[in-house]
């Protein structure tokens, strides 16, 4: 068996014309991640450039309004940019020109990684090609013109449900055709290893930093930690540090999109079985016959079939627990913590604000909830305004 | 011997033709395939239709459109071979992503394989590390793995042309790239030939988007046989239901180029 597994899951499920570079890459990540130098700049990076470390901020309106647990949100949406995709990327495009890349690609969903990707192609001088689903580019068509000021180039995707999932075909299609310059930048923690490995690595930051922050503010652990789940990027880096907290509880909101039993739901968790695609074995939503489902959600960047293997493993052996959320608990969650906390939060955070709103009540008030804000909402305020009826006129 | 091993001492070259199941209608696909033999093919490959086909180019990813659109399922495509195989005993691949086989279940996946005649199986997302939680269910039923080379450092073409020598032949492929066979793809592929040869006497074809009866001859120069699928498939493209003839002539032009 290959390396890169967590428990049965993960795996490198490629075609042979992608092992040797997936070799490579492994080969120059563990190098690189144990050099000095590769983290000062890094670091570097992270604090002068991204803006980290990222606000650990007390709710105090929500935690009284709903009269239970005491509400922290990790604000990754204060990061440049806009969402924790930064942090990977700077990762990943600083281990590409390291690497003596000149180009990367990325797939993108709502957009955040591709803008994150596109930003740091520009700061570190590399080439940048972005692979979006066409659906997504009507649906964050302001999102597209970003990476296009950035100096991306934008490739609408037009194959399969054109979305998040043909999207990561593209990449991976073009990868196969050009790895002597290119490194495909992966966004969520999937595909296949040492990707999971990677983007879990360089998103952990917000768990590092969230685990001090709280013992700093509370002086004990919280009682339960949260993000919502599409692949998986900014939920593994929130739980990472704290898998070894036995006590902790880990929560993924997954996107039920119109209900778990409706057929429009992207819930992999909910509605998944185990499969291979995308390069790992790990949980999908799919058919009797293991054709991959046209999944569904609001949020474009959960709008996903599967779920990376590091989060199957978690889910299987019962470390952590995963619910599903609906548009319509998103969209009103979006809307109470506009109001209540003034935050504008990104949609798919919104599933896991919707979460706390259901969970905060049931718990006491010496509970700590930590939830992972992972980005913010300007990219979604149309499409909610759409949701709501409301014509704007841009 | 396996018959698709057999194929290859038979034939100086050897023609390895191409449909995907289902494309576009089960009765229209069975035609195409007996006129893949009908032309002269020595070895069919079936493909299994999947939802996302990313190794495919596009011309292959609409015919797994047209074919899933119009009902095709795992369990149907042994139907279909079991059809093909009351009329001709041309040793027959099934080319799939391994997620199909792996939902089918693999023990019962390869039984099925057995039972309705086919002779072996290609998956172009195995790769070698993965291979072993099938390998043993295809042995226990008879059924050869075509492994895949391509470029790569000398010790894991070593080790993959070495774990082939069970199999019943290898495909070797490069990175396609959009000028189609260039003058540098094909030696790459033949260092990759080369460099596996010391490791095995396993027959070697080359798996690379091959598009004219030229190309095909530029590709046997260097290998023992060539695949040809894009090119069959647009044929089916082209003319729908009503495929089947120009199939059949088609896959006789390249078994002349070849002879």
């Amino acid at each position: 068996m290959s390396t890169g597994r967590y428990g049965d899951f993960g795996g490198q499920y490629v075609p042979e014309t992608l092992m040797s570079e997936l070799i490579n890459l492994e080969k120059a990540y563990e190098h690189y991640k144990n050099d000095p130098d590769f983290n000062r700049e890094l670091t570097q990076l992270f604090n002068e450039y991204a803006g980290r470390p990222s606000l650990l901020y007390y709710a105090e309106k929500m935690t009284k309004d709903l009269g239970g647990a005491k509400i922290y949100f990790k604000r990754e949406d204060l990061n440049h940019t806009g969402s924790h995709k930064i942090n990977n990327v700077l990762g990943q495009a600083l281990l590409a020109k390291k690497m003596g890349k000149t180009r990367i690609i990325a797939e993108t969903g709502a957009g955040q990684h591709g803008v994150a990707s596109a930003t740091a192609a520009a700061l570190l001088g590399l080439e940048c090609e972005v692979f979006m689903g066409e659906e997504d580019t009507i649906r964050q068509a302001l999102n597209v013109y970003r990476m296009e000021l950035l100096g991306a180039k934008v490739n609408a995707v037009t194959s399969g449900t054109k979305t998040l999932k043909d999207a990561v075909n593209e990449a991976m299609t073009d990868w196969c055709k050009r790895t002597h310059d290119t490194l495909y930048v992966l966004g969520s923690a999937v595909g296949p290893h040492p990707f999971p490995m990677i983007v879990r690595d360089f998103q952990s930051v917000i768990s590092r930093e969230a685990r001090a922050q709280i013992l700093e503010a509370e002086g004990k652990l919280p009682t339960a930690v949260m993000a919502c789940v599409g692949g998986g990027s900014n939920s593994i880096g929130m739980f990472t540090c704290f898998v070894e907290d036995k006590d902790v509880r880990l929560i993924g909101c997954e996107a039920a999109g119109r209900g778990v039993h409706t057929g429009e739901t992207a819930a992999t968790i909910a509605t998944g079985s185990t499969g291979v695609f995308h390069g790992m074995k790990s949980l999908f939503c799919q058919d009797e016959f293991g054709q991959i489902a046209p999944v569904y959600s609001i949020s474009a960047g959960l709008d996903y079939p599967g779920i990376g293997p590091e989060h199957a493993h978690l889910y299987t052996s019962g470390r952590a627990e995963y619910v599903p959320v609906t548009d319509d608990e998103a969209v009103d969650a979006f809307e109470y913590i506009a109001r209540t906390e003034g935050i504008i939060c990104a949609i798919e955070s919104a599933h896991a604000v919707a979460h706390i709103m259901k969970l905060a009540p049931t718990l006491s008030k010496d509970d700590i909830i930590v939830c992972c804000l992972s980005g913010r909402g300007d990219k979604d305020v149309a499409a909610i305004a759409r949701y709501r009826g409301v014509n704007l006129h841009e | 011997m396996n018959k698709l091993r057999e194929a290859f001492t038979k034939n100086k070259k050897t023609v390895i033709g191409f449909m995907t199941a289902g494309d576009p209608t089960f009765e229209a696909s069975v035609q195409n395939i007996l006129a893949l033999a009908e032309g002269g093919a020595d070895i069919i490959e079936i493909g299994i239709p999947f939802s996302d086909p990313i190794a495919e180019g596009a011309i292959i990813q609409q015919a797994n459109v047209r074919a899933l659109k119009n009902g095709m399922t795992t369990k149907r495509i042994f139907e279909l071979v079991q059809r093909v195989r009351e009329k001709i005993d041309t040793p027959i691949c099934l080319i799939t992503y391994l997620n199909p086989v792996f939902k089918y279940g693999y023990d019962r996946f390869f039984e099925d394989c057995a039972k309705s005649g086919v002779d072996g199986i290609f998956v172009p997302d195995m790769p070698y590390e993965e291979r072993p939680e099938a390998a043993d269910y295809a042995k226990k039923h008879g059924i050869t793995i075509i492994p895949l080379i391509a470029p790569a450092a000398p010790e894991r073409i070593k080790a993959i042309a070495e774990s082939a020598n069970d199999e019943a032949y290898i495909y070797v492929a490069s990175a396609m790239s959009e000028a189609g066979l260039t003058e540098q793809s094909k030696q790459e592929l033949k260092a990759v030939i080369d460099e596996a040869k010391k490791y095995t006497d396993v027959p070697t074809a080359v798996w690379f988007g091959i598009h004219t009866p030229k190309e095909a001859k530029r590709v046997a120069e260097i290998a023992d046989g060539v695949i040809v699928e894009s090119i069959a498939v647009e044929l089916v493209t082209k003319h729908g239901e009503k495929a089947a003839p120009y199939i059949a002539e088609f896959i006789e032009q390249m078994k002349t180029a070849l002879s």
